[in-house]
């Protein structure tokens, strides 16, 4: 039941046009169901299509040759518009219903139809018998006979085959060609955005950088085209920071590239990677250079919240407590100092905590948790003592305290900071 | 906590044919390009050869050497290649690149592309255009149906989803009717078939086509009841986390062709294991359907029965210990090991689901599932956006309440996503709009949150009428009104226990009682879509419901083959189980593809060249 990890595919994975062996051990699952089968070995053609040679089309019958049905058909096209020639694709066909006993199907060479109403006949043929195989077959037997203007408007009325060829030339890879369709259809984001994806082929970042440039002005609805300003804005911005701080970390003058080097390129790392990124290395620069986390900030209209989470995460990762501690402060008309925060202070010292802040710091914002509740908890959590004690003061609860007495270590500070509040004649004790 | 079966449930039938069937295909198929060959094969079909058929059976038919496809010039020396390939545009035109450049280097061999599990047109068209139509044979082999396990049969084909739903693209609608006509030829004939969704509506069609193309046996049947289901009837389940174990360890390690890789973390060594997870494994077969949280009192009681066995050595004399080592020990070791690679699967899992977050994350998922509270959970979803939480974990059903939203909020939480993630992913958010997971709204229409607020504040009918006179939420609170009819969100004041299930909720801890697990047990009950008639409407109809002229038989009847078309996920059939088990059917699932949340997001990337 169990197989190393050293065989099957990691085996493939690791060999380089080299011929393996994977070992024979049979699963037990296998083995177990083993047993004689009673069937020949092509009883169920896996389709009746056998394109001999060439283009080829095959032919179903209509249900009144056919033998007894057990199961009703249904109705699997109700908006389908009915031909109503009454001119069907097997009667283009008569004479064949011989040959339907020798081969599952009968195989009719596609060049037969000439007339642009045989092929749109044949095209919603296919279409009604759902079967996509054939419909694209038809498909690239039009985009061949059929000049591109007169199929792009047979098109428009056919959705079903109009999105069989897109997706057929989105596989095919005939860009161009989808491109000047959408631009007939008057699908203008859709053409966008085919467009736009065409960046993710180009490699060198300059060249990028200007096909993105280009994209800005391509029809996209007024939001996705901020979204691609930003885009070209960002990589044009990256490629001068990158080259910037390359030349920086190997000029090894720097100290925090001696210290902490950079682990990846930047270029094409999404807005709120850059900005970390930009607070980790560049967070005292002033905003006028284009590598300050205060000028990311303002160009991309980045949300307080985000900014906040952001820089907080990457001032705790260098241990930076004190540019945490201007982070959150805030200077009133009076000069008086306090602490805000868009995200909630809960979360703030989970950040911290998880970037192993000091007590010290942690109880800071622990301490300006609202809900008492949740401040003890999370005060007892990171072991930010004075935090606990003196919620317990403040809720007059002398149990508690006594209580919390036997978790601090004897003799710390702590415990005697707990002595001296219980034998505190002044507060008045709610138990 | 092993569910006794009802006594009367049928059993079910053998699928080792199946296996059996596709590997002599394969071999004839070998054998038409007689002489020693080397074997190149597509990489996401080596899992499920290697289910069927093993290095020693292909060398056994003059397979010489065994090359994975990896789309680059091949160094091979046999005078004979032949490609085992899925019937994909890019790979055609790799082989068309292999065959040019021998003949460039005027080197003359003999080439074969086989088909799994067919061929298509416009591969041919590729090898005409490339000049080499006629220089290569191909070839179809028709593996279809896959068994996973005695109650799971796989297509293995995951881009039917996106071919078909995304695309709109119907190339796999003939296949699932073949797949269904193969089911049928051999376990049929079928006396009732359900179904809802388009794609369902067109294999149902597809697969009669072929039944009356060829000759059917009379035989007794074996499953009777068949029931097709498309994956955009229901796309809220699989978007949701799974919490019940199988399905977990698929969200978590990644389930691949019924076998799992644990990483060192798991086996406590230095070794990744790989695992079969099947019905033969007695330790995961228990535990397989259960909700994680009885998991570990499950296993840890196993452990301790276990060591009570290992016990029984003490004081026996020298006869009994034979017995005991030749008959016993070797049970014992199996069981030994299984319970301790699943005890590490679970502390492992346990590390990672017990922390905050993913409590969080199932309790957003629940509230946008009631309908609640949903300024929290844009809060939520938004400040793992600003954290960068990989966007496959990032309540991927979140992405579908999107569309309940303000458009402020949605634009806002559209920005901050591609700030996150890139701006590639306007390509993703294109295609989320396509499938019709998420619908943008024009503005100017109403807010769930206002819903939600109202709807607590007045009765129904007026909650209704608010409803109505904001007409967009029509589109998107049809997953409400869903809920509403069939009761999918259990009250959420009564306790749930989850060691007794009482419903199919318990697979999303009581939450929520999966949509395409309630439509199955509704049709069944009520044998068609009567008195369902304002479920199909907001499902967008294409429901059906046949009868065959046959006189059905009861215990087929009762086995019941659920086609899943564009893949189901485990809990799905976990749910499907535990009613099986209540109303004493048997359930077979037909898949396309095993999918989760990730799965499925991750068909609508396009951020990638």
């Amino acid at each position: 039941m169990m197989k190393s990890k050293a065989d099957e595919e990691d085996y493939w994975n690791s060999s380089k046009f080299k011929a393996f062996t994977f070992d024979d051990e049979d699963d037990e699952f296998t083995k177990k169901q083993e047993v004689e089968p009673q069937l020949p070995h092509r009883v169920f053609p896996a389709s009746c299509f056998l394109f001999p040679a060439g283009i080829s089309w095959s032919v179903r019958e209509t249900a009144s040759s056919l033998r007894e049905q057990s199961f009703p058909k249904i109705d699997t096209t109700p908006s389908l518009p009915k031909n109503s020639s009454g001119y069907s694709l097997s009667s283009l066909f008569k004479g064949k219903e011989g040959e339907r006993e020798m081969m599952d199907c009968a195989a009719v060479s596609l060049e037969k139809f000439r007339s642009l109403q045989e092929k749109l006949l044949l095209l919603d043929e296919a279409v009604g018998v759902h079967d996509g195989n054939v419909i694209t077959a038809v498909l690239i037997y039009l985009k061949k006979s059929l000049s591109k203007e007169v199929l792009f408007r047979e098109l428009e009325s056919r959705q079903t085959a109009l999105r069989h060829f897109i997706h057929y030339l989105t596989e095919s890879k005939e860009q161009r060609l989808l491109l000047e369709l959408y631009r007939a259809l008057g699908r203008t984001e859709d053409e966008a955005l085919l467009q736009y994806k065409e960046h993710l082929r180009i490699t060198d970042e300059n060249k990028r950088r200007d096909f993105l440039k280009s994209c800005v002005s391509l029809p996209f609805s007024p939001e996705d085209a901020g979204h691609v300003q930003d885009h070209y804005t960002l990589l044009e911005r990256q490629i001068i920071i990158e080259a910037t701080d390359r030349q920086a970390e190997t000029g090894g003058k720097v100290e925090i590239f001696q210290k902490f080097p950079r682990r990846a390129s930047i270029l094409n790392m999404p807005l709120i990677t850059t900005l970390y990124y930009c607070c980790f290395y560049h967070y005292a620069e002033t905003e006028g250079t284009y590598s300050s986390p205060a000028n990311i900030r303002q160009t991309f209209r980045i949300a307080e919240k985000q900014y906040f989470v952001t820089a907080l995460a990457a001032r705790a990762k260098l241990k930076a407590w004190h540019d945490v501690d201007a982070l959150f402060t805030s200077r009133n008309w009076l000069g008086f100092t306090r602490k805000k925060s868009p995200l909630s202070f809960s979360r703030v010292a989970d950040i911290l905590s998880k970037n192993n802040a000091p007590v010290q710091v942690l109880q800071e914002y622990v301490g300006l948790v609202d809900d008492v509740e949740l401040r003890v908890a999370l005060a007892q959590k990171y072991k930010c003592h004075f935090i606990v004690i003196s919620t317990y003061r403040d809720l007059k609860d002398r149990q508690l305290l006594l209580g919390y007495r036997g978790k601090v270590e004897r003799g710390s500070e702590e415990e005697r900071k707990i002595d001296e509040l219980l034998s505190n004649p002044q507060i008045r004790w709610k138990n | 906590m092993a569910h006794s079966a009802r006594r009367d449930s049928p059993e079910l039938p053998d699928f080792s044919v199946l296996k059996r069937l596709a590997r002599d295909q394969l071999i004839y198929l070998l054998e038409q390009l007689p002489g020693k060959k080397d074997l190149f094969i597509e990489a996401d079909l080596m899992s499920p050869l290697d289910r069927i058929a093993n290095v020693s059976t292909l060398k056994q038919h003059e397979v010489d050497k065994l090359y994975k496809v990896e789309y680059k010039p091949v160094v091979s020396t046999s005078d004979q290649l032949c490609f085992l390939i899925r019937p994909r545009i890019q790979t055609v035109k790799w082989v068309c690149d292999v065959v040019n450049a021998d003949k460039a280097a005027g080197k003359f061999k003999r080439y074969k592309i086989i088909f799994t599990p067919q061929k298509f047109y416009a591969c041919e068209t590729v090898l005409e255009e490339q000049g080499i139509f006629g220089d290569v044979s191909t070839d179809e082999w028709a593996f279809y149906l896959l068994p996973l396990d005695e109650d799971i049969i796989n297509l293995e084909l995951p881009e039917f989803f996106r071919d078909n739903f995304l695309e709109g693209d119907q190339r796999w609608v003939r296949t699932g009717g073949s797949a269904l006509h193969l089911f049928h030829s051999i376990y049929g004939p079928f006396s009732k078939v359900y179904g809802i969704g388009r794609c369902s509506k067109m294999v149902y069609e597809s697969w009669r086509e072929q039944v009356k193309e060829g000759e059917q046996k009379a035989r007794q049947a074996e499953v009777g009841t068949v029931f097709l289901i498309d994956r955009d009837v229901d796309f809220v389940t699989p978007l949701c986390s799974q919490v019940v174990y199988e399905g977990l360890v698929d969200d978590i390690f990644r389930i691949k062709c019924g076998c799992v890789e644990f990483g060192p973390d798991v086996t406590s060594s230095d070794k990744s294991i790989k695992v079969m997870l099947n019905s033969q494994d007695k330790v995961f077969n228990e535990i397989r359907n259960e909700h994680f949280s009885n998991v570990f009192g499950f296993l840890s009681q196993k452990a301790r029965n276990l060591q009570t066995a290992y016990d029984k050595r003490r004081g026996m004399d020298i006869k009994q210990m034979k017995t005991f080592v030749s008959e016993e020990l070797k049970g014992l070791k199996q069981e030994h090991r299984l319970l301790s690679l699943h005890i590490g699967a679970s502390e492992s899992m346990m590390k990672k689901k017990t922390k905050q977050d993913f409590q969080e994350l199932l309790k957003t998922e629940h509230s946008l599932l009631e309908g609640f509270e949903i300024r929290e959970c844009i809060s939520f979803i938004e400040e793992h956006i600003n954290r960068q939480v990989s966007y496959l974990k990032l309540c991927p059903l979140s992405l579908y309440f999107f569309t309940g939203l303000l458009p402020k909020d949605y634009r806002s939480l559209k920005a901050q996503y591609l700030q996150s993630y890139g701006v590639d992913h306007l390509l993703t958010f294109a295609n989320l709009k396509q499938l019709g997971l998420l619908v943008e709204q024009q503005p100017g229409e109403t807010l769930t949150v206002m819903e939600s607020k109202m709807g607590k504040l007045v009765n129904d009918k007026t909650a209704g009428k608010l409803t109505d006179a904001f007409s967009s939420l029509a589109k998107k609170s049809n997953f409400r009104a869903l809920s509403r009819r069939l009761s999918l969100v259990p009250k959420s004041d009564e306790e749930y226990d989850l060691r007794v299930p009482r419903d199919m909720a318990y697979i999303f801890s009581g939450a929520y009682i999966p949509l395409s697990c309630k439509l199955i047990e509704q049709v069944l009950e009520r044998d068609g879509w009567t008195g369902l008639e304002e479920v199909t409407r907001l499902l967008n109809g294409h429901e059906f419901a046949v009868t065959a002229d046959l006189r059905p038989q009861s215990d087929a009847q009762r086995i019941i083959l659920v086609m899943f078309l564009g893949g189901c996920t485990f809990s799905e059939i976990s749910a499907l189980r535990f009613l099986g088990r209540e109303r004493g059917y048997k359930f077979i699932v037909l898949t396309t593809a095993i999918t989760n949340s990730a799965r499925l997001i991750e068909a609508m990337l396009d951020n990638h060249v």
